[in-house]
């Protein structure tokens, strides 16, 4: 029988933490209760976007979108909208028309600037289920490629499309299918880089949890243009949802028919599998993540010789990156041009950026090329909370850079962004206001790199070290003048002699820190300050005499006994005012968490 | 070694099915001690001694392997495992400070294991939930947008 509603409950991590399983099985529970299980559709989906509201649940035909649902609001949803037709407006969230109604999803200042190309079916369908993949035209251009193109046309066709990977660093992906093709052996394969390990970034996870068949069909699809029959997922194994998802996704596939021997029927085999990754950041780069597949330690190699001739137990392999992968079945059924008509001249199509940091609306969000940060932080996201003032973001994770303010209004796209020292990544934006320091991002970033070079090579395994040491210094507030210029020497070795690309960015973050925000770096060098508040070694606690009450409250919790009485009594107290003794004080900030007149700050 | 190997029957059972099931799958070395993983919960030298002779390989090349992946562990885990994140959208919103509070209040160092056997401490890398966070784990329950004043409820549910 056909529904009278569907229920789309999200069932990516971020909506999965704050317990959106619950809220499905409540809904399960309460539509039986009363009465319209029968009638109503319930699907758990991949990821909406808007992480900062989960859960969500989304109720179709009508479009009503629930934000923040508790297990308690179950109950309401059914038995005011399910039952009586009465959608539940106080958890529609806060944006309204000219009219005062609640504002449609899709031109809330949100989603109206976005495009979604690779998450088109994220929030859409059951990703657990093969029929409504292929209810969305899943699995036809496969089909289209076998029947109606030549393996030299599809390439041609993806070539024409200027599709660039999208894991960061924007190679052309049908120049890499083509090498592929032209290498002649009897066995090639297909891998797909879902290593997603750039702190901050989830897009690859959320295409696995939301739409696992779309990079599968992109596999076959590569699979049939350059010749190989075999390919591999490599995951990291710290997304356990996705790769479930992914698992069920292939089993059905296989299933089908449509991973096999014959694939689809259509005379051509392919199948696959997955491979976990360890916790190893280095994997996601090319050689290294080959290598871990292969079973062995992820250490990198030196390039030539390209996979595209010596991959994958030495055989010719296109390596491509999940959100890649996500574009092609839709590049293959509406074509190059259409494809070409989103974006910039050089940076065709979408990118799926995950944004978090100091910003309103965390989450995913796609947008077509070009759109300028400005459009993204301030329209998409909402705005930085607390009234706070935007200082930069940064692209690229610990290979990339910052982008600051004075810059807002530059199109994103992978020219532009390494021409201003930063770089696409693989997407994601984490967003910085006043109360960040930048000397300790850098350092943060550092210790990031530091902790996952895999020491084969010198420059990366000493030089970062080196360099995070200096960064250090400087954040104890021991740091010189001459340091910084050291600092930027080094950047400059470790980038031209590292093996590969975790070393040859690495220093990314330094340099652009140093480039937009050297005065921060002076004031931790010169003054010995620290202007964001954040280095703890250049903080001093101290008490307003004239607040302070004199109640004792923060002598009694210092664990280092600094806080001592006064003689002086401000006018209108009765008790004398505290001080901090700067020796003793071991700037633990307990004493201003339990302050309750704010005469505690830092300083 | 303080903690002496020990294995039931039904451990010792799986991992031989494990060995059957991945006798011809190529480059399985690294999933042979993912599953032996999952089945001990770390890696003991027994059983990489056991893993190597399986697959064909090395002890010192599946000790390196162990060594290199930063999830593989061939110590003991506590029973509770503690990941406060460390990511950058949770370090920018203060995870940092959460990791130093648990410090203090565990007594351990990330990567450590409380004496009792209790808790395991880790600095994870992005989980990925970056609309709560900062964010900590503890045997996998997520608990998101935290400021330090959370850890004592959080805590006195595991008994402390």
């Amino acid at each position: 029988m056909l529904e009278r509603a569907h229920i789309m409950v999200c069932g990516g991590t971020g909506c999965t933490s704050g317990n959106s399983r619950k809220v499905l099985e409540e809904f399960e529970r309460k539509l039986t209760e009363h009465g319209v299980r029968d009638e109503v559709k319930l699907i758990m989906t991949g990821c909406f976007g808007l992480c900062a509201r989960g859960p969500i649940v989304a109720v179709y035909p009508d479009g009503a979108f629930y934000q923040h649902v508790k297990v308690e609001d179950v109950e309401e949803i059914v038995s005011e909208h399910i039952v009586k037709g009465r959608q539940v407006t106080r958890l529609l969230g806060s944006e309204r028309t000219e009219s005062g109604e609640v504002m449609p999803i899709n031109q809330t200042p949100f989603y109206r600037s976005q495009k979604r190309i690779v998450l088109r079916n994220c929030g859409r369908i059951n990703p657990e289920n093969i029929d409504e993949y292929i209810a969305f035209d899943g699995y036809k251009a496969y089909e289209k490629c076998v029947k109606e193109m030549t393996p030299e046309s599809v390439i041609q066709l993806v070539t024409d499309s200027g599709l660039r990977g999208r894991g960061g660093a924007g190679f052309p992906t049908g120049k890499k299918w083509l090498s592929s093709y032209n290498a002649k052996d009897d066995q090639k394969y297909i891998v797909c880089n879902a290593d997603e390990g750039d702190p901050g970034a989830f897009m690859d996870r959320s295409v696995l949890e939301g739409d696992p068949h779309s990079v599968i069909e992109a596999m076959m699809i590569a699979g049939y243009a350059v010749g190989a029959t075999q390919g591999y997922v490599y995951v990291r194994a710290e997304y356990p949802i996705a790769v479930q998802r992914l698992q069920i996704a292939i089993d059905q596939a296989r299933a089908y028919g449509i991973l096999g021997k014959n694939a689809m029927g259509l005379g051509h085999a392919f199948d696959m599998e997955i491979r976990l990754g360890a916790g190893a950041f280095v994997c996601g780069e090319a050689t290294a993540l080959i290598h871990s597949i292969e079973g062995h330690r992820g250490e990198p190699t030196q390039k030539p010789p390209h996979l595209a001739e010596h991959g994958l137990w030495g055989k010719p392999t296109v390596l491509n990156n999940v959100e890649t992968y996500a574009n092609i079945p839709q590049i293959i059924l509406n074509g190059p041009e259409w494809f070409k008509s989103m974006g910039t001249e050089k940076s065709a199509g979408t990118k799926v950026f995950a944004l978090g940091g100091k910003i309103m609306n965390t989450g995913l969000v796609e947008i077509p090329m070009g759109t300028t940060l400005r459009t993204i932080i301030e329209e998409i996201g909402g705005g930085i909370p607390n009234g706070k003032k935007f200082k930069a973001a940064q692209t690229g994770g610990p290979s990339g850079g910052c982008i600051p303010a004075s810059l807002i209004d530059t199109p994103i796209d992978y020219d532009n962004l390494i021409a201003i020292g930063a770089m696409m990544g693989s997407g994601g934006l984490i967003v910085m206001d006043e109360d960040n320091c930048m000397v300790d991002i850098a350092k943060f970033f550092l210790e990031f790199t530091v902790d996952e070079s895999c020491g084969k090579c010198t420059p990366c395994r000493i030089g970062n070290k080196r360099l995070y040491e200096m960064l250090d210094k400087i954040t104890q507030g021991k740091g010189t003048m001459e340091d910084l210029d050291k600092m930027e020497e080094l950047c400059k070795y470790i980038k031209a002699n590292s093996l590969c690309g975790l070393g040859q960015t690495a220093p990314n973050p330094v340099l652009s820190t140093l480039k937009y925000f050297r005065d921060e770096y002076i004031a931790h060098v010169r003054d010995k300050k620290c202007p964001a508040g954040v280095c703890k070694a250049l903080l001093n606690y101290v008490i307003d005499k004239e607040k302070c009450i004199g109640c004792g409250m923060c002598a009694r919790q210092c664990p280092a006994s600094a806080i001592s009485k006064t003689d002086y009594v401000a006018p209108g107290h009765k008790l004398p005012s505290m001080q901090i003794d700067p020796e003793k004080c071991v700037k633990c900030g307990a004493c201003m968490s339990t302050c309750k007149f704010g005469a505690i700050s830092k300083k | 070694m303080s903690n002496q190997f020990r294995e039931t029957p039904q451990q010792k059972k799986q991992l031989e099915n494990v060995f059957k099931e991945l006798k011809n799958v190529p480059g399985s070395l690294m999933k042979a001690m993912q599953k032996a993983q999952d089945i001990y919960g770390y890696l003991p030298i027994e059983v990489m001694q056991r893993i190597a002779a399986a697959c064909n390989a090395p002890v010192e090349e599946v000790y390196g392997i162990a060594t290199f992946y930063a999830q593989f562990n061939i110590e003991p885990m506590g029973k509770y495992k503690v990941g406060i994140c460390l990511g950058t959208a949770c370090y920018v919103k203060g995870s940092g400070v959460i990791l130093d509070k648990v410090k203090e209040r565990l007594h351990i160092e990330p990567g450590h294991t409380s004496e009792d056997m209790k808790y395991t401490l880790e600095a994870t890398r992005c989980i990925g939930c970056c609309g709560l966070a900062p964010v900590m784990t503890i045997n996998g329950e997520v608990h998101g947008n935290l400021v330090p004043a959370d850890l004592d409820k959080i805590f006195a549910k595991y008994g402390d």
